[in-house]
């Protein structure tokens, strides 16, 4: 491959286009009008607008994109996460014209994406998943009926539904009864199905993931777990590998899991199997992301791979470039959204970012989409960067984190660095002892 | 005349009143998208909507009029 087009925008397309440059392959980037200083269309080897800054105006113009990487003549085209990444009929179209998709076989992708079918598809090739509905509830008495038969609480969920949007905890009927229309009309109006399921909800949760690449020739591998436990409104906030809370004995189980359910689908390229994780080790299945993770620099941490090259080889038809047993997990690495946003309320907080920089030193990699004097725009999510903090171990990447944080100014906008601050002093997480509602029953921001 | 602002830069993604209806203080009055995230705009004053200044799919900015009270 020569050249590249990466349909996306911030962070991720200058994560790209690094790795690209690296490998001597050019870069097209797409940009709204929004993006046009940003530093990743800066950095492409060609940039193009396409389009208004509303998602469906630019980045989501599929027909746009792929006439532009015809014109472009370019090899491949690169997804990255969000967007048009997990779109199975985008996939076919680049497939179609003769370009490479950066990614896993279309119908893996629809296989994955709904997710009463991909339980189906796990619970066939052995894999447990959490208890719940084996078809789409059509009906409140139903949902209702295996509620009870479950029992309370439990999540309500959209079977499109993805990043936290469409899913509900109910802790009894009255709540179940208020949210089922409502979660039904916001699973239509997001992913254009109002299909929705009932799962039991597990208390004390961790969210555990495991990372798995396939090549075209049947090779599997997994790249170790992630503990992506710290969220806030179901969306991942601060990732961490190994995962300080599950004994070894069920880590390995839990890749051996991971290497069956990707096996089930004869994965190609780069997929993570996230499950949930309850007090005693007993874990199920979630959901496969069929895409690279937003938290992939986690692994890359403690592997010292680069998963992107990863992607890449794997899509020119290239093996796995190392086998299991080559494949080292060493040291710790922890990663920090950073998000333009209240760090109490959670709210989102545009605007000029006059400043943003940081102290450099060593275990320090700081994936940023914006610089210094960007405009963070309502446009789009309000991730600004990740940090990610390497150490020899759990407790050294602790301190650098903290020291990384002393270090971090950020002038103009509201971001989380607070709460990072008053998570990183707090007892519970410092060894290592927390679940999915960790966010949710602390206060950690005293100022 | 009374005003109900944006308290956010966003896309206005629902409008749950029309012109001549009475609301509360606390109502929920419209939905503004903004970083992907749904934002309730709660009046904090009460009174006949008079006039809606925006429509669904606009653009608006913190401190942008989207109701007129009488």
């Amino acid at each position: 491959m020569k050249k590249i087009l990466i349909a996306n925008r911030g962070e991720i397309a200058l994560r790209i286009m690094n790795t690209c440059h690296q490998m001597g392959i050019e870069t097209v980037a797409v940009y709204s009008d929004a993006d046009s200083d940003m530093p990743f269309v800066k950095e492409a080897t060609y940039a193009f607008n396409i389009g208004e800054p509303a998602v469906n105006k630019s980045y989501l113009r599929s027909e746009i994109i792929l006439e532009l990487a015809k014109n472009e003549d370019v090899d491949g085209i690169h997804p990255g996460y969000g967007f048009l990444s997990e779109n199975a009929d985008f996939a076919r179209s680049v497939m179609e014209a003769g370009i490479i998709f950066i990614g896993p076989d279309p119908d893996t992708i629809d296989l994955m994406g709904d997710k009463i079918v991909s339980r189906k598809t796990m619970l066939d090739a052995g894999v447990a998943v959490v208890p719940g509905s084996e078809e789409g509830t059509s009906t409140l008495e139903e949902a209702v009926r295996l509620a009870e038969s479950m029992g309370y609480p439990v999540m309500l969920k959209a079977s499109g539904g993805g990043g936290g949007i469409g899913m509900v905890r109910c802790e009894n009927e009255q709540a179940l009864a208020k949210s089922f229309g409502s979660t039904k009309a916001r699973a239509k109006a997001y992913f254009g199905s109002e299909e929705v399921f009932v799962e039991k909800y597990i208390n004390n949760a961790r969210h555990v993931e495991v990372q798995v690449f396939g090549d075209n020739y049947g090779n599997i591998v997994h790249l170790f777990e992630r503990d992506c436990s710290i969220q806030r409104r179901h969306q991942k906030v601060v990732e961490e590998s190994p995962s300080p809370f599950l004994s070894d004995s069920a880590k390995q189980k839990m890749y051996d899991t991971a290497i069956k359910a990707a096996t089930a689908v004869n994965y190609r390229n780069a997929g993570t199997i996230e499950f949930i994780v309850d007090e005693q080790e007993n874990f199920y299945f979630l959901e496969m992301n069929t895409r690279l993770q937003v938290e992939h620099p986690v692994t890359e941490g403690v592997t010292g791979l680069d998963l992107v090259k990863w992607q890449i080889l794997v899509a020119r038809g290239e093996k796995l470039p190392l086998a299991q047993t080559d494949i080292q997990q060493k040291g710790h690495a922890i990663e920090f959204r950073l998000y333009a946003e209240d760090p109490k309320s959670f709210l989102p907080s545009p605007g000029i970012m006059e400043e943003f920089t940081w102290k450099e030193f060593q275990g320090i990699r700081v994936d940023a989409g914006y610089a210094s004097r960007s405009t963070v725009t309502p446009y789009y999510d309000p991730m600004i960067a990740k940090c990610i903090i390497y150490g020899d171990t759990r407790k050294e990447s602790l301190e650098r984190a903290e020291q990384f944080f002393k270090g971090l100014t950020i002038k103009g906008i509201k971001t989380n660095a607070p709460l990072f601050k008053g998570i990183l002093k707090d007892p519970d997480f410092i060894n290592g002892n927390y679940s999915t509602s960790f966010l949710t029953n602390k206060t950690l921001i005293t100022e | 005349m009374k005003e109900i602002t944006s308290s956010m830069a966003g896309t206005v993604l629902n409008i749950m009143v029309g012109g001549g209806d009475e609301i509360t203080s606390g109502q929920e009055v419209l939905m503004i998208e903004s970083m992907k995230m749904e934002i309730p705009i709660e009046s904090q004053i009460e009174g006949k909507v008079s006039e809606v200044k925006v429509n669904i799919g606009d653009f608006v900015n913190e401190g942008d009029v989207l109701l007129v009270l009488e």
